[in-house]
Formats: structure tokens, C-alpha cells, sequence
């Protein structure tokens, strides 16, 4: 199985995510050169969809704002390698809903992901059941297959953390992605649960928005999904980051919020 | 009892259970607590009991001489759905999956809604059970429903208008399931056709079937035979499931009926087996109205119950399989069987039922007198006498700047 991270980890893990195209493909590049500037570990790229049944409306909002602008699942992964040309080095991971992946034939899917150099895939609404096929062709060609486990996972948890690759996205609460002022108590004893069983990093997700809530959660697991947060930041720069003038200030003041989550990282490098 | 779905909630290779890992112990859940139930008798009883009492079951099967006589050709029938409470088959599952929701301890029930009589006949049940009760509706639906979205009200239920997309079915279901992902442990989401991840196609299959085997059984009274053709209109095609499940392994030609809109030729239609391709909405492979890269795309039907851009995976098997046929029928079409069957016949049908009379209408001028159709009524039209009106007033108009023309 491939490995997503050097191991063991020498610090706390920085996933953010990012939706493609939105506000626009070129920003998209230039956004996460920022995000590894200010210490990403890995990025998740969010393809746009009609219907992210698994998404809050930060991100659903993304969404429409990207497919609006034309993108869609082959624009999105061809921007990849234009991230690699400035210079982008941490994995990427594609997060996308099962029904674009099934409208390209699963052989050219694969030749996309490799071509655009991609590690990982995640997607929210294929559960470990309907997996199998999907994970044996990502085995197949070395990309990571990244799985969730839920506080509703209970007997499930076991099963999932076990067959896990790259690292385990653990949802925080119940609810979709978006920002969360506050997590359970209950979220110590599922961490160790998953902990328990997992052999690659334990990461969480879904609410993640302050540096606050990132050094609450850093002595509990490896790592942190921030999405809704940064994606909330696009929006409010997306005027200036379509414009060609404004475009680099407004990547300077992402990039120092983006440092909120991640600066500590900064040094270090996962390959 | 058809031998679908598999362990895995697949009909043949459509169905299964594509959701957030979130649903997936509730969805287990929800499918043991209903194996259970269906082999309790007292929940059978408790079941049935509410459909005769509360509901006026059984519906009657009524011939419709005067239309028969009319058109020639084959015997006009009708199952009655829309003489149910509330004024749907709606009802039928709803009462199942409260119950359902009762025998598993839950109080608050979420549900979504087209046309707004899934939403009347949950917010109905709820009242009943005095459940909590929050119905998520396309804003453009609540528009075109106003009526329905009255009633829930009244009914102590909370409409929930949804802005997202077309602001029509898909999105108030979208938004139910994004509830429902964040309030599953004390929720239960009553899902109105046979749509959804399993077991939802499977529950609510088994709760309308009342309405095929019914039906099947007056009929056989009424004409000592079997129907030579069975037809129902589908959006996600719970009416259908229910009428087609009794006639299955029986020597009859099935046919159902999707809404063409404006035309399948046009973008503005509803006829995703027509029309569609393979794909994956809430929680289910099906067949879907999307664009190459898995965009899901704006179905279109003057019908707000027509109106999803999926169907139920049951249908898209029967359809690879060529056991059901699947044809379409325009709004305008859907309209002059509608405007038929209310002055030939003194029965005014929802416009999703009067699809499936459009069609079957055709089908029996080709039928030999001996012969006989048994359609699904699935509702009656009341809900949508607002939009009937303003479709007359606009043709009415259009007539006459049409003779005015031809007067000059």
C-alpha cells in the first residue's frame, strides 16, 4: 500500500480544502501554492457538484460558483499538474461525489488521476460496502484511497480504521461540513476507538475553523480537514482574486489566514 | 413476494447504498427495525387497521363507461387512490413509516415534498401519532403549492422552503438528507417514493403494494380475469411499485408513464428512462436526467410530483429488463386526458395521474373490446386546480388572439 505522509509524523497534520475553480482555474493554482506556503501537508481538491448531499452550504456555494464558471471533474484534475509546475509538492487529494467519477470509464478515470499526478481519492458517498472495487483499482495504480468514519460508525468503526489508506477522515459531529463552535465531549473516547485500530494518521474534519479549535483537537489526533473556513475566505476575496491587479494581495491575505492552521508546520515537509 | 432487492439493496445492477458514511448505521437500523415489523402481527394489524379506518381502505375500482364508450377499443379502469385521506396513495406509505418511526422510538419525522401530497400525508400522520414534524419544499414548489403548503401548515407541520437549484423536488430532498445527516439519531425521515439508499425503495414498495394487490383482487371480481394492461404515471414511481408489485408474474403488459413536459425533444422534460443515463442520486444507482460530466440536470414537468430528475431503481431494472414499458406524455397531453376524464366522467385527477390517462387513453383505441386497461388514479387534482386554472386562462387567451387573427 502506498504511504500518503512520511512516518512516523513529525508534527500535527494540516489538510485544507479548496473547491476547483472556484472563483476561477488560475486562482485555484495559485491558492494552493499558498496553502503549502503556510504549511499544508496535503490539499484536498473538492470537485463542484450539483448535489454535495455531504457538503454545508459554504461549500455548496463554492460549488455552484465553480460549475458557473464551466469547471468540471477533467478541468479540475488538468490543474494539478499547473500546481506542480509552481512548484506544489504535498499530495493531492481529489474529493468528489461518486456520480462524476461514474460518468468517466473507471480506465481513463484512473490514467486521469496518474497523468495529473493525484494521490488520493476521497469520496463522501461511497461507504466502506460499495467500496471494494474502486479501492482495488487505487491499489492498482498507487492512489490513496481516503475513508471516513462517523460518530454513528460505532461497530463499524473497526472495520473502516482497519482497511484504512493515507490517513482516516474522522467527522467530528454529526451534520455536514461547515463551521462548528463547539465539539462533543464524546469526540476523545471515538478518537481512540479509531486510533485503536488505524495504522495511518487519524485526522479530523468538519467544523475545524479556529486555531483554538486546531490546538484543542492537536493532543487528540494527527492532524486537521479545514475546508468551510478557507472556503469562506475565497468568497470573501473572490472580487480581488479574479482580478488580475488584485489577485497577489488577495493571495497574501489568504495565505496568512490559511496560516492560522498551519503555521507551525511550516518548516517541515511532508513528500 | 419479488425476489429484489439483494442483501445489498440492489435490483440487479441499480440500487444499493451510496450516503455518507454518517446514515449508514441509522439506514441499518431503520432495515432491521423493518424486517421486524413486518413479521409482527401487531404491527401489521395496527397498520392495516389505519389504512381501512383512518385512510377509507379498500379504494374502489371504478369503470369508466362513459370515456370507454367514447374512445372505443378497451375497457377504461380505474383504481381509486385518490379517494385516500388526504387525497393520494401517499398515505399508505406514510402511515407505514410512522408507524415505523413509532416502533423505534422516534418523535420527530422529516420529510420532503414535490407536490406537496407526500408533505400533506406526513404532516397528516404526524398530527395523528403527535409526532414533530418538518417538511423541507422547493421554494418554486411552494410557489406552485400553496394550497398543500397551507394544509401542512394547519396540520402543525413546519414547510421548510428550499432556495437551492430549480428550488424544486431534488433540492428539498437534497436538504432533507442534509438534516437528516445532522439530527439522524432522534430523527426519522419518512422518504415518499421509492427513491433514496436502501432500504428506502424496499419500505416503501412493500407499503404501497396494497394498492396492486387490491386492485388486483376487485378487479378479478369485477371481470372474472386479469386486466390485459396495467399502467401508472412515475416521478420516482412509488404509485407504480404499488400497482405493478400484485401484477409482476401475471400475464399482463405493464406500462408507466413519465412526464415529457414540454416535449423529449426539448430540455424541458421530466423522462429520465427515456431520456436518462446511468448515474447516482440520493443514495441510489438509477437511471438520471445529467449532462456528460455527472452534472445532475433540471428536470422539468408542469407536474410538481413529476418533477425529479431520478427514479426509483426498481423501475430502471423493470426497464433494462423489459418488463415494465416506459413511455412519456407531454403537459399538454397529460391536460387534455385530464380535462376529459373530469367532464366524461365527473372525476377531477391530480395532472401526475392524468400521464398515465393520457397514455392509456391511446393505448385502448388500439385495444379490441374485449379487452380492458386498469390505471392507477394516484390522486386527486384539488391541489392543482390553481395551476389548471392559469394553464386555461393562458390557452383561452392564446385562442383568442388566434381567432382575432383570423377574424381580421
Amino acid at each position: 500500500m502506498k504511504t500518503l505522509f512520511k512516518q512516523p509524523l513529525q508534527n500535527k497534520l494540516f489538510i485544507p480544502f479548496i473547491t476547483a475553480g472556484d472563483p476561477d482555474g488560475n486562482a485555484t493554482i495559485d491558492l494552493a501554492v499558498a496553502l503549502q506556503e503556510a504549511g499544508a501537508s496535503a490539499i484536498e481538491l473538492g470537485i463542484p457538484y450539483s448535489d454535495p448531499v455531504a457538503d454545508g452550504p459554504v461549500i455548496q456555494k463554492a460549488s455552484s460558483r465553480a460549475l458557473k464558471n464551466g469547471m468540471n471533474i477533467v478541468k479540475a484534475m488538468k490543474l494539478v499538474p499547473e500546481m506542480r509546475k509552481k512548484g506544489v509538492n504535498i499530495p493531492i487529494i481529489l474529493f468528489t461525489y461518486y456520480n462524476p467519477v461514474l460518468q468517466l470509464e473507471q480506465e481513463s478515470f484512473f490514467a486521469l488521476l496518474r497523468e495529473n499526478t493525484i494521490d488520493g481519492l476521497l469520496i463522501p458517498d461511497i461507504p466502506f460496502e460499495e467500496s471494494a472495487e474502486l479501492r482495488q483499482k487505487c491499489q492498482e495504480h498507487s492512489i490513496s484511497f481516503i475513508s471516513l468514519v462517523a460518530p454513528t460508525s460505532s461497530s463499524r468503526i473497526k472495520m473502516i480504521a482497519e482497511n484504512a489508506e493515507g490517513f482516516v477522515y474522522c467527522v467530528s459531529s454529526l451534520g455536514v461540513t461547515g463551521v462548528r463552535k463547539n465539539f462533543d465531549n464524546s469526540i476523545t473516547s471515538f478518537l481512540d476507538e479509531v486510533k485503536q485500530y488505524s495504522n495511518v494518521p487519524v485526522v479530523v474534519g468538519f467544523g475545524v475553523s479556529s486555531k483554538e479549535q486546531v490546538e484543542e483537537l492537536s493532543s487528540i489526533c494527527d492532524g486537521v480537514v479545514v475546508g468551510s473556513a478557507l472556503v469562506r475566505e475565497i468568497e470573501r476575496l473572490q472580487t480581488s482574486l479574479l482580478n488580475e491587479t488584485t489577485r497577489n494581495k488577495a493571495i497574501d491575505e489568504f495565505r496568512e489566514f490559511a496560516k492560522t492552521f498551519g503555521s507551525e508546520n511550516e518548516s517541515k515537509e511532508y513528500v | 413476494m419479488s425476489i429484489y432487492p439483494d442483501k445489498n439493496g440492489r435490483y440487479g445492477e441499480f440500487g444499493g447504498r451510496f450516503v455518507p458514511e454518517t446514515l449508514m448505521s441509522p439506514l441499518a437500523e431503520i432495515e432491521q427495525a423493518h424486517k421486524e415489523a413486518m413479521q409482527d402481527p401487531a404491527f401489521l394489524e395496527e397498520y392495516h387497521h389505519l389504512l381501512n379506518e383512518y385512510s377509507g381502505r379498500p379504494t374502489t375500482v371504478t369503470l369508466a363507461g362513459n370515456v370507454t364508450e367514447k374512445l372505443g377499443g378497451a375497457k377504461i379502469y380505474l383504481k381509486r387512490e385518490d379517494l385516500n385521506h388526504t387525497g393520494a396513495h401517499k398515505i399508505n406509505n406514510a402511515i407505514g413509516q410512522a408507524l415505523l418511526a413509532k416502533r423505534m422510538g422516534k418523535t420527530k419525522i422529516i420529510a420532503e415534498t414535490g407536490a406537496g401530497q407526500h408533505g400533506v400525508a406526513t404532516a397528516t400522520v404526524a398530527a395523528k401519532f403527535g409526532m414533530e414534524c418538518k417538511v423541507f419544499m422547493g421554494e418554486e414548489d411552494v410557489r406552485r403549492q400553496q394550497l398543500n403548503v397551507f394544509r401542512m401548515q394547519l396540520l402543525g407541520a413546519e414547510v421548510i422552503p428550499v432556495t437551492s437549484g430549480n428550488k424544486t423536488l431534488k433540492d428539498a430532498t437534497n436538504e432533507a438528507m442534509r438534516y437528516w445527516v445532522q439530527h439522524c439519531e432522534d430523527h426519522f425521515y419518512i422518504i415518499g417514493s421509492v427513491v433514496g439508499p436502501h432500504p428506502y425503495p424496499y419500505i416503501v414498495r412493500e407499503f404501497q403494494r396494497v394498492i396492486g394487490d387490491e386492485a388486483k383482487e376487485q378487479f378479478q371480481k369485477i371481470e372474472g380475469t386479469l386486466p390485459t394492461k396495467v399502467m401508472a404515471c412515475v416521478g420516482g414511481g412509488s404509485n407504480a411499485i404499488g400497482m405493478f408489485a400484485a401484477f409482476l408474474k401475471e400475464k399482463v403488459d405493464l406500462v408507466a408513464v413519465e412526464a415529457a413536459g414540454m416535449g423529449v425533444d426539448t430540455d424541458m422534460h421530466a423522462a429520465t428512462i427515456t431520456k436518462g443515463t446511468k448515474g447516482v442520486l440520493h443514495g441510489s444507482l438509477t437511471y438520471l436526467l445529467q449532462d456528460e460530466f455527472g452534472q445532475i440536470t433540471e428536470p422539468y414537468s408542469i407536474s410538481a410530483g413529476l418533477d425529479y430528475p431520478g427514479i426509483g431503481p426498481e423501475h430502471a431494472h423493470l426497464a433494462s429488463t423489459g418488463r415494465v414499458k416506459y413511455e412519456s406524455v407531454t403537459d399538454q397531453e397529460a391536460l387534455v386526458a385530464l380535462e376529459l376524464l373530469a367532464k366524461e366522467e365527473g372525476i377531477l385527477a391530480a395532472i401526475e395521474s392524468a400521464h398515465a390517462l393520457s397514455s392509456a387513453f391511446e393505448h385502448a383505441k388500439q385495444m379490441a373490446s374485449h379487452e380492458s386497461i386498469l390505471i392507477c388514479l394516484s390522486g386527486r387534482g384539488d391541489k392543482d386546480v390553481h395551476t389548471l386554472m392559469s394553464h386555461f386562462k393562458e390557452e383561452a387567451k392564446h385562442e383568442d388572439t388566434i381567432q382575432a387573427a383570423t377574424t381580421k
